[in-house]
């Protein structure tokens, strides 16, 4: 392999781990932008879809796609349930308070996930081929085009979620402002409710195509889970193509420096881009052109 | 605000109960015990300067921990270095890498500063794990040698304990000190609220990192004695889960309680010996105290103890005098 095909092929692995962390970021970014809180346990519905998925297909063998669906239903209700049962009752919900209690909720959900299914790692099918394809030197699995065409579909979904469905321009209402919303007769618990749903469904989708390539295991939704915020945070939390980029940039730096210069400081890459971005540039990389907040 | 002498008085009523405490529990494994939970302490007062009283949150904090710890180790049991020179050294360098980081780090809030910090410790995590020529990587570094005066070694549970808990009473006595002062005063303002301390003229930007390098300060001694008293250490005990526990300790204890964080860290440092029957059941518990603390108890046990016991104690009356 020359080094141009080299070069190739991290570029590709990159930008399809890039889509998952764009998926988990764009559902930080939602539930920032509708309340303010930093869910920091978004990485935990990305192991939720990925284990839940295998649980469906191996343990309680229904067909793939079913598995597939019943995953993403049940991380959803998850999310739902800690919104309504952690979140929501909370008298003093200072930044402190709810980032502890984000954490603690993300610890129960790990620890609860560890005790169902034990500290294995484990691995669900390719959804469809497993030839490998060559390209120009570089070679790509079908999971990769599975992953691309999924994130695709899903933030076209999102977007058009939020442009042209009632409830879509009302969640950005109070992104916007909150207060106002309200005033205007907007629900805004019931739009805190859905965008924890909303997020939480889109973790567990990345979850689910990420497992095929990545395996899965109940800790990986720590690492996951900040590299999600870290596109975020390249984004500028914006809902739409800042964080998706965010991710992908993430997702293409980390490849080719765990490729040409060491593999073992992969993780610790993202969070230097994540402390110099937070240092330089608080707002993101492309606050001024792209960043609209949904 | 208890006065200074009412201060003095807890605290030395507070130092004498741990001196003492060894002749009840002298059976060997208790002590053990008690001597983490005099490391812990310390720990948990130094994050609670940073995160109770000026309301900065560090999920960082395990780096200093560990960075002390590593970089005491790796000086006596690779260069034969003295365990007391080496405490100064280690030390005086997480300081200042605390007091540089400071800066930039303690401009961010909320959110953001809970993930920058986060990143930081994750990343000193991983230089841990990664430079096996120096830490000896996951494996862990071995042959760290005990404190020692003399011919004298600190090289039992008990001789450590008295060690440790020395400079636990000290940073105990300091942070009551420090609360109590025009400093605390300075802290508790810029908590709530920075712009007001601001107008106030507190120089809000530069006290932060001050407090900062000394919660920094703090835990790396606390790194120091960890290495020495256990003379074996390993990446795994400064990772992001050590973290979140030592803010499990001060929300537990109570934010801006300097005892509180002695309960808190008390708590779960013997909880999970008392877990252990249930295995792998503490990490849920971890996260299920967190929630419920800070859903019912936001003050910690130290201030909702009584609080729950003052609301329940009236309605308790009441039913009394209506059978009565």
């Amino acid at each position: 392999m020359n080094f141009a095909s080299q070069i190739l092929q991290y570029l590709l692995s990159g930008l399809s781990t890039g889509a998952i962390y764009s998926l988990i970021g764009l559902g930080f970014a939602i539930i920032f932008n509708s309340t303010g809180i930093i869910n920091f346990a978004q990485g935990e519905f990305v192991m939720l879809g990925g284990m839940l998925t295998y649980f469906f297909l191996s343990v309680v063998k229904v067909p793939f796609a079913a598995a597939m669906l019943l995953a993403v239903i049940t991380s959803t209700a998850t999310g739902v349930i800690f919104e309504r049962l952690a979140i929501r009752p909370l008298k003093q919900p200072t930044h402190l308070n709810l980032v502890i209690i984000t954490i603690g909720g993300s610890i129960f959900i790990r620890g609860l996930a560890m005790i169902v299914w034990g500290k294995d790692t484990h691995t669900i099918p390719t959804f469809y081929g497993s030839a490998p394809i060559t390209l120009e030197g570089a070679t790509i699995l079908p999971q990769h085009l599975w992953i691309f065409g999924i994130t695709f579909l899903v933030i076209i979904i999102n977007k058009l979620f939020f442009f042209y469905s009632i409830s879509g321009k009302a969640m950005r209402a109070c992104a916007y402002n909150r207060n106002a919303a309200s005033l205007v007769g907007i629900d805004v618990k019931r739009m805190v409710l859905f965008s924890f749903a909303i997020s939480s469904s889109m973790g567990a989708i990345a979850g689910m195509i990420a497992a095929p390539l990545t395996m899965t295991s109940y800790d990986v939704g720590i690492m996951l889970g900040l590299k999600g915020f870290c596109a975020a945070i390249i984004g500028g939390m914006s809902g739409g193509i800042g964080t998706v980029l965010g991710g992908m940039i993430l997702g293409v730096l980390e490849s080719m420096g765990a490729g040409l210069i060491s593999s073992g400081y992969k993780d610790a890459i993202a969070f230097i881009i994540l402390l110099l971005i937070l240092f330089v540039r608080p707002q993101g990389l492309f606050r001024k052109a792209e960043t609209e907040r949904v | 605000m208890p006065s200074m002498k009412k201060e003095l008085l807890t605290f030395f009523l507070f130092a004498m109960a741990v001196v003492i405490a060894p002749l009840f529990f002298s059976g060997g494994y208790l002590m053990n015990v008690l001597v983490f939970v005099g490391i812990n302490t310390m720990l948990a007062v130094a994050l609670n300067l940073l995160l109770g009283f000026a309301g900065q949150i560090s999920l960082g904090h395990a780096a200093f921990f560990g960075l002390g710890a590593y970089i005491s180790g790796v000086l006596t049991a690779t260069c034969g270095y003295s365990p007391w020179l080496t405490l100064i050294i280690a030390s005086t360098a997480t300081s200042v890498l605390a007091f540089v980081l400071g800066f930039p780090i303690l401009k961010l809030k909320g959110h953001y500063l809970a993930m920058a910090t986060l990143g930081f410790g994750i990343i000193v995590y991983i230089a841990f794990n990664e430079t096996v020529d120096i830490t000896a990587g996951p494996s862990g570094l071995t042959g760290i040698p005990n404190y020692s005066i003399g011919s004298f070694q600190f090289d039992s549970d008990t001789k450590n304990y008295y060690l440790i808990w020395a400079f636990t009473l000290v940073t105990i006595l300091l942070s009551v000190n420090l609360a109590n002062s025009r400093i605390g005063r300075a802290l508790r303002a810029i908590h709530d609220s920075e712009t007001a301390a601001r107008v106030m003229g507190v120089n809000a930007g530069f006290l932060k990192v001050q407090i900062f390098t000394l919660s920094a300060l703090i835990s790396s001694v606390a790194g120091c004695l960890y290495a020495h008293t256990m003379t074996f250490i390993s990446p795994a005990s400064f990772g992001f889960n050590f973290s979140i526990e030592l803010v499990t300790m001060v929300v537990v204890g109570g934010l801006g309680s300097i005892y509180g964080s002695f309960f808190g860290a008390a708590l779960l440092t013997l909880l999970p010996e008392f877990l252990r029957t249930f295995q792998d059941f503490d990490i849920l518990v971890y996260g299920l105290i967190l929630i419920l603390m800070i859903m019912f108890m936001p003050g910690g046990i130290v201030r909702g103890i009584p609080e729950i016991a003052g609301a329940l104690l009236p309605a308790f009356k009441r039913t009394r005098g209506e059978n009565a």
